[in-house]
């Protein structure tokens, strides 16, 4: 049986569940979008979207690595996206704060260096990567019961620190020296994100590649932070952004042809266009009703 | 609720006995090697507006750091409200130096203000109690942020920002405010409001309040004291008497002369800009 969509939502649903495999990808999409997308937003709003970007490409020599080693692709993906962090969290203080033009450059010589070590790992293999285009492109083909359970428990990992760490991490987030002298940990809570930001973007990149992770993490992120200020709400807007990408993403990816990265990004893309022109468009009218009455 | 009422907090085991809020004897600070001030002897009473000037690199943000217990001293003693700074420091309320919030930063002022009273505490930035939120509104009341502090952050002007940061440090109720040029990339009308607004709050909170300034005009007229950090030196009096050509050019070992405007304004035209890198100046008066 063919699945197609029938536009009945009861319909279309039991197509969707029929199958085990799809069944684990809608259940690691949905861990992902939520683990990714909150990672995502306190990301945006600490800019680290690049170390972001260099911890999701690392996912190559760890893919690489792990296929040479012959252990699971999921190992592979976590230790090199942790080590990245790692090194990117020494290297980014100069005198004790954080440094944006330090940890600019050392994410992007950590990006060249895991580069260039995937490479080196992929020669020593000798073959070639199997599954290559899955592994930028991303796949919701194979993921298989005990990934899922990998992937939960790095969300519950990833949850955890933010229920324990979030408000400080924030404080330390917008304003760095007050917190320090308030006795914020600023430099363990740097660390600390920056690994999670690692988990979260090695955990994102199985079901979305590596190219597309930043679908998932920024996207929805930088979307409701275009449409609200408030924490709460722009952190629910955040999940719900994620959800409704990653599960349209999934459906439409499973009723056609095309891979689910492609419609993931497209969506998340769309979905951003839209949230920034709406908040222009919201200022232009708020600027014509507070110019028009003569304030005093 | 009156102001007063907005100062009661849970009294903290300090030494009763001192007067003094901040006191300095024989304090020498040196960074890597290099002597940045010594013989820094200082008592600073409670409930005084203190402005603390110099030039560039003299060491006035060192003395920030060692009032809160950031960095040791050389020789000498400090203490902050009878006691270490370390043991002080929750009763400070720290307003660090720094650059604009630009448009990119999407929380709102009220959030900010927040942060400053429970940021420190682990757990989820949600919004609390409404003991707390009603502490927010009043910390933002007292500077007059009302009206902005729904606002995100980056869309304030400047001296937006700079009160939203202020009513950030005071929400916590401390009993001393410590603030690194809050002055600077103001201007010059927000400069003059933002003084008087901190005279205001010394005066009503009875707080003491140590402000790092570059220019002592918009201070002149509110502050109590100056602590001038120069040539390796501390020096510390009302304002009429320290910055005064006999006072400043003794402080430098060298020609200063301090001239006053028609409009009272005091310019101080010849003191060596550059900070003294030489460790062997005393020898050389």
């Amino acid at each position: 049986m063919n699945p197609h969509l029938s536009l009945n939502p009861l319909t279309d649903y039991h197509q969707l569940v029929v199958y085990p495999f799809m069944v684990n990808a809608l259940e690691a999409g949905t861990i992902v979008a939520v683990t990714a997308s909150v990672v995502g937003w306190f990301m945006v709003l600490r800019r680290e979207t690049f170390a972001g970007h260099t911890l999701s490409l690392m996912s190559f020599p760890g893919a690489s690595a792990a296929a040479l080693a012959g252990v699971s692709l999921s190992l592979g993906y976590f230790s090199f996206c942790v080590a990245g962090a790692l090194v990117i969290a020494a290297g980014s203080r100069t005198a004790g704060r954080r440094d944006f033009g330090q940890e600019s450059a050392v994410t992007g010589t950590v990006q060249a260096a895991g580069l260039a070590l995937g490479f080196l790992f992929l020669s020593l293999y000798g073959g070639i990567l199997e599954n290559l285009e899955e592994l930028l492109f991303g796949s919701f083909l194979g993921i298989m019961t005990t990934q899922v359970q990998t992937l939960a428990a790095i969300a519950i990992g990833v949850l955890v620190f933010f229920l324990v760490a979030g408000r400080p991490l924030l404080y330390s987030t917008v304003d760095e020296l007050a917190a320090d002298a308030r006795g914020v940990p600023v430099r363990l809570l740097q660390v600390g994100f920056l690994v999670v930001l690692g988990l979260a973007v090695g955990a994102t990149a199985q079901i979305t590649g590596v190219l597309l992770v930043f679908a998932l993490l920024v996207a929805p992120a930088a979307a409701a932070q275009q449409l609200t200020a408030r924490i709460p709400l722009s952190l629910g807007l955040t999940v719900l952004f994620a959800l409704a990408i990653i599960w349209v993403g999934l459906t439409l990816a499973y009723f056609s042809v095309y891979s689910v990265g492609f419609y993931v990004a497209t969506i998340a893309f769309a979905l951003y266009l839209a949230c920034r022109l709406s908040r222009t468009a919201v200022e232009r009218i708020g600027r014509r009703a507070t110019a028009a009455p003569a304030i005093a | 609720m009156t102001l007063a009422d907005l100062n009661r907090r849970e009294p903290v085991p300090l030494d009763p006995a001192a007067t003094a809020a901040i006191e300095l004897r024989g304090a020498a600070v040196s960074l890597g090697g290099r002597a940045i001030w010594s013989q820094a002897t200082l008592a600073i009473e409670p409930g005084e507006f203190v402005a603390v000037l110099g030039p560039n690199g003299a060491g006035k943000s060192t003395l920030l750091r060692v009032l809160l217990g950031q960095q040791p001293l050389a020789t000498g003693t400090v203490s902050v409200l009878g006691s270490t700074p370390r043991t002080a420091k929750r009763e400070i309320g720290y307003l660090p130096q720094r650059h604009a919030f630009d448009e990119t930063t999407r929380i709102r002022g009220v959030d900010l203000v927040r942060l400053g009273l429970d940021g420190a505490r682990w757990g989820l930035p949600l919004p609390g109690r409404s003991a707390e939120r009603r502490r927010v509104e009043e910390a933002i009341g007292l500077v007059g942020a009302a009206g902005y502090a729904r606002r995100p952050i980056g869309e304030c002007s400047g001296g937006e920002q700079q009160r939203l940061l202020i009513a950030a440090a005071l929400v916590s109720r401390p009993r001393m405010l410590f603030l690194d040029e809050p002055l600077d990339s103001l201007d010059l009308p927000n400069q003059a409001a933002v003084a008087a607004l901190l005279n205001r709050i010394c005066r009503s909170e009875t707080m003491t309040v140590l402000l790092v300034a570059h220019d002592v005009n918009p201070l002149l007229a509110h502050v109590d004291r100056v602590v001038y950090v120069a040539a390796g030196r501390i020096l510390s009096g009302p304002p009429a008497q320290v910055i005064r050509s006999e006072t400043l050019s003794e402080l430098y070992r060298s020609p200063v002369e301090v001239l006053q405007t028609s409009d009272g304004r005091l310019v101080v035209v010849g003191q060596p800009e550059a900070p003294h890198h030489h460790s062997d100046r005393h020898a050389h008066p």
